[in-house]
């Protein structure tokens, strides 16, 4: 498995009134090539933190304190995001990696037809002066049926289409200069469940087709088991476990996992073996001593997990694959039969 | 649900005849949309009903027209036997108060610029639950105790955003509990809350059901937390304003009849990733998106989109008939029913 | 900090108290936070009590016609007027005029259109269209000319005739505002639930509108104070208003007229004083209206 996108020891702090806000701690994960990973985690865990740092997106009062973020090309080079500088980046942007935002809507141009986003899209990438209009259209109409749009999408106007069709637009678009890998952040979350089943579809044969990497940024487990390969969990800016999703599913590796997948309604599974996890997600502010999860956790322990100088912000890797920041992971295990 | 003799019928907490709600759309496409059509519905005292479908479907509009933020275009809306259109002084006053909603965004159903004290207590007074603030104070005490914020005081300070969504939530649960009603509509209660809490609140829900018997019409259109919540009760399914399934939650969601709910079960992703072979790799649609909400097909708002569909659906539109101790509004429920069993 | 609600529980007997927000405090607290807003706070306050205290302490400058037309000096810190008059005591003495005058001025326009403006978008429908109509019509009059008309017109010799004159014009614009902003209102969740929890109509607008564009008016309560102190001092500047008092309008006129403050008597302080008044009045305006919208406004306090 070669690696596509190694990401180490990434901290994005942001400034507020009342303090500093760590909203990536320590962020350590690796992606590899065509693989679908799913990144879970609620409000607060720094997701999206970490999708827009890699995209560079991160403005004041934020800042990427410290880390490294590799990109391996297709070509074998290795590039550290970090280090480039907005106009290097950009070439990278939209032809090696793209993303697809939460709520896609919001990204069209209301005053463009559907077909000048794509030729807009195309000539700012256009040094090689490689792309015609025509190129573009036909392009922009096979990607419309892959995505199961007809093509007169291309002369309408982005109100004129509802809320699943602009997202679906979206991601023809960002596919349209073949990327490297694709990020999409809660691509489904404001959609209902036959249109997020056709997109999560098309994604799938998407990949099938063209072994795109993708990383999925969501708070929905279940489209997690029902697409990814591979996925890490986040809680309060950190990692707090990555793996196989199926050893990350069935056998967790992390009291929030654990609790995670147990406190999540699903239509088949048994009602009565659901069970909320207590208390609240920390104030990003107060963080508590020691292990963040503490507080809320039924392996908590007064010395090993409260302690101010615990290694919690390491992780130990257990075994094919899997990565786990909990120490006391085998009990974890346990307790999954 | 099978009727009861005349003479025994328990009078239902509230009852839809034939509702049907009209909006005039103005501007460029001028037009009707027909946000409900023909809705009968019962719910029983402590019934918890779920009501599903996709956005555009409906329910919001349902749970509006129940709570008396609309009126009815066409039918009537009976709490307790009698309408409550007509309904003055002390028996508008009961339904008023008997008639509580939950809103699905905590943060724009509070007044920003108040605390939750200065809020929740002015309801209280008007409707002399309580005699003085003091009192008013002390009733919300047990109140958010109840609802487990606690200690109130620290929550009865606050203004609404220096809260989280979730304990938003639960003081609208507890804002709507305070005036002691009978049927409290909750439309989309958890879709804004993080997933690892939404169990807690659901289960809050439930146990204020049982506890003070309070019916709930659960709006969503998430069918796992429907299953949940509604565990003993019932579920409706809308389409395009219409109610197109009605049947105990299990049983529907077991062998469901409406083809539209066989494929709304079928896209519902599945987590656990041992099962993903299980996960339809087809959908049972002919179509994805559904039609324009000015232009309705003609016959069965669903034939369009229906892989079973045949002359009979674009002609004429189906009623809901009982089939199997369920209603299902579809003409062909039973060949379907068949066909399915022979596949497996 | 006040208390309010004071419970006791069945078990134990202890008490809790509620601290309330403490409105007042914190309120205050906002404005000092701010430099800006902290300096308009004074200099305000310091004009409220000299338009208070002033008349209460202070006695009418007598005529004394042999120190008439004095530059500033140590008996009289600002000079004679051209009456002998100290001129420092008529500043003080007119403020409560000045202020007055701009307090009804204000007072009236808000009331009206607040009114206006909430009734229209609350109602909507042919209501709301015939009073935007109007609202508009008296937008586009220009102001300053017809105000000088009707002051010739009518009677304006007390403090709150002046006031309702000049809010004659000054209510359309914010009328319009409040509309929207109740337009805005209208539809937001917490009316609606509101209304499902049974509250009438009018405790929903003094609980769940007002509040919401309270900081909204006290911004342009400020505002309207200014513009109609300018409005006054310019009337009553061109002689058209024969106020009686010590309003620092009147004096600018008399300074200029009576005295030849202008043109090189040593009386330039008679006329100054009046108007680096006013120009330090509406500064001080300026600079607290920065800080009311966060004071006024909890979602920007943390």
């Amino acid at each position: 498995m070669e690696p596509i996108l190694e990401i180490k020891n990434l901290c994005i702090d942001f400034q507020t009134n009342g303090g500093a806000i760590r909203a990536c701690d320590n962020v350590t994960i690796d992606f590899y090539r065509g693989d679908i990973i799913g990144i879970i985690g609620e409000s607060g865990s720094g997701k999206s933190t970490l999708a827009a740092g890699i995209l560079k997106t991160i403005r004041e009062p934020g800042k990427i304190s410290s880390g490294e973020i590799l990109y391996h090309t297709k070509s074998g080079e290795v590039i550290n995001l970090l280090s480039l500088s907005e106009k290097e980046y950009s070439k990278y942007r939209w032809c090696n990696i793209t993303t697809v935002f939460q709520a896609a809507q919001n990204v069209l141009n209301p005053t463009l037809k559907i077909k000048d986003h794509f030729i807009e899209t195309a000539f700012a990438h256009n040094e090689d002066n490689k792309y015609t209009k025509k190129k573009i259209l036909d392009k922009a109409a096979l990607l419309l049926s892959q995505v199961r749009l007809e093509e007169r999408v291309l002369d309408c106007y982005p109100y004129q289409l509802s809320g699943g069709m602009k997202q679906r637009t979206v991601i023809a678009l960002s596919l349209l200069l073949e990327p490297d890998f694709l990020i999409l952040d809660e691509p489904t979350t404001a959609l209902d469940v036959i249109t997020q089943w056709y997109i999560i579809d098309i994604l799938r044969k998407v990949h099938k087709e063209t072994g795109i990497t993708m990383i999925f940024l969501t708070h929905d487990v279940s489209i997690i088991g029902s697409v990814v390969d591979r996925i890490g969990v986040m809680y309060c800016g950190q990692v707090v476990e990555y793996g196989n999703v199926m050893d990350v599913f069935k056998k967790p590796a992390h009291p929030y996992t654990f609790g995670l997948m147990n406190a999540i309604p699903s239509l088949r599974d048994d009602i009565t073996t659901r069970k909320a996890i207590p208390g609240y997600p920390p104030n990003l502010l107060n963080l508590p001593k020691g292990c963040r999860f503490g507080p809320r956790c039924f392996l908590c322990e007064e010395g090993r997990c409260k302690a101010e100088n615990i290694t919690v912000d390491k992780m130990i890797d257990i075994g094919e694959g899997q990565l786990t920041l909990c120490p006391a992971w085998k009990k974890v295990k346990e307790k999954c039969l | 649900m099978p009727s009861l003799e005349e003479g025994e019928r328990k009078m239902s907490l509230m009852k839809l005849n034939d509702v049907s709600m009209r909006f005039h759309v103005a501007g460029k496409k001028k037009g009707e949309i027909n946000a409900l059509v023909g809705i009968n519905l019962e719910i029983q005292e402590g019934e918890i009903i779920a009501v599903v479908g996709e956005s555009g479907c409906g329910k919001t509009t349902l749970g509006k027209v129940i709570s008396g933020i609309y009126k009815p275009s066409k039918g009537e809306v009976l709490y307790n036997g009698k309408n409550i259109r007509f309904l003055k002084g002390k028996e508008f006053k009961e339904y008023r108060l008997g008639v509580q909603m939950v809103h699905q965004d905590s943060y724009a159903a509070l007044n920003p610029n108040k605390t939750i004290v200065q809020s929740l207590v002015l309801p209280l007074l008007r409707h002399k639950i309580a005699k003085n603030r003091t009192e008013a104070i002390k009733i919300l005490f047990e109140y958010f105790e109840e609802v487990g914020l606690t200690p109130p005081e620290m929550y009865l300070e606050k203004y609404p955003h220096q809260l989280s969504g979730g304990q938003r939530q639960r003081i609208l649960l507890a804002r709507a509990l305070s005036v002691r009603p009978k049927l409290i509509v909750a439309d989309e209660p958890v879709s804004m809350v993080d997933v690892s809490l939404r169990i807690s609140l659901l289960n809050l829900m439930a146990k204020m059901n049982q506890k003070y018997k309070i019916s709930f019409l659960y709006i969503t259109h998430d069918l796992g937390t429907a299953r949940y919540i509604a565990a003993n009760g019932k579920i409706a399914v809308m389409y395009l304003g219409r109610l197109i399934e009605s049947n105990k939650i299990h049983e529907a969601i077991a062998r469901p009849k409406h083809p539209y709910l066989q494929a709304l079960i079928a896209a519902v992703p599945e987590a656990d990733p041992s099962r993903r072979s299980e996960y339809a790799t087809e959908l049972p649609l002919r179509s994805l998106d559904m039609p324009d909400l000015l232009s309705l097909p003609s016959g069965c708002k669903f034939h369009p989109r229906c892989p079973y569909s045949n002359e009979k659906c674009i002609k004429e539109e189906p009623q809901l008939r009982e089939i199997d101790g369920g209603l299902v509004a579809c003409h062909y429920a039973e060949e379907i029913r068949i066909s399915k069993q022979e596949k497996q | 900090m006040t208390r309010k609600g004071e419970v006791r529980l069945k078990m134990g007997e202890s008490k809790y108290k509620l601290k309330n927000a403490g409105n007042l405090k914190s309120f205050i607290t906002t404005i000092w936070n701010s430099t800006m807003s902290r300096i308009g706070f004074i200099i305000l306050c310091i004009f409220l009590m000299a338009a208070v205290l002033g008349p209460m302490i202070l006695e009418q400058p007598k005529a004394d016609y042999l120190n008439r037309l004095q530059p500033p000096s140590v008996e009289h810190l600002l000079g004679t007027d051209y009456s002998g008059r100290d001129t420092l005591i008529q500043l003080i003495l007119g403020s409560r005029d000045v202020l007055l005058v701009a307090f009804w001025a204000g007072v009236i326009s808000i009331t009206f259109a607040c009114s206006v403006g909430i009734v229209s978008g609350l109602l909507g429908g042919k209501v709301d269209s015939i009073l935007m109509m109007i609202s508009n019509v008296v937008i586009t009059i220009p102001s300053f000319p017809v105000t000088m008309i009707l002051s010739m017109l009518i009677q304006v010799d007390n403090e709150l005739m002046f006031g309702l004159l000049l809010s004659l014009w000054s209510w359309a614009g914010l009328a319009k505002a409040i509309r929207s902003q109740v337009l805005t209102i209208k539809h937001k969740d917490f009316i609606e639930a509101s209304r499902i929890l049974g509250l009438r109509k009018t405790d929903i607008i003094v609980n769940d509108i007002l509040p919401n564009i309270i900081s909204y008016i006290a911004v342009n309560f400020i505002s309207i104070m200014k513009e109609a102190i300018m409005a006054s001092v310019g009337l009553m500047y061109l002689g058209l208003v024969p106020f009686q008092g010590n309003h620092w309008g009147m004096m600018i006129q008399l300074s200029l007229t009576t005295s030849g403050a202008l043109m090189g008597s040593g009386t330039i302080a008679y006329f100054l004083a009046p108007v680096v008044g006013i120009i330090l009045f509406q500064f001080g305006c300026y600079l607290f209206a920065t800080g009311l919208d966060e004071a006024l406004n909890p979602r920007l306090r943390v």
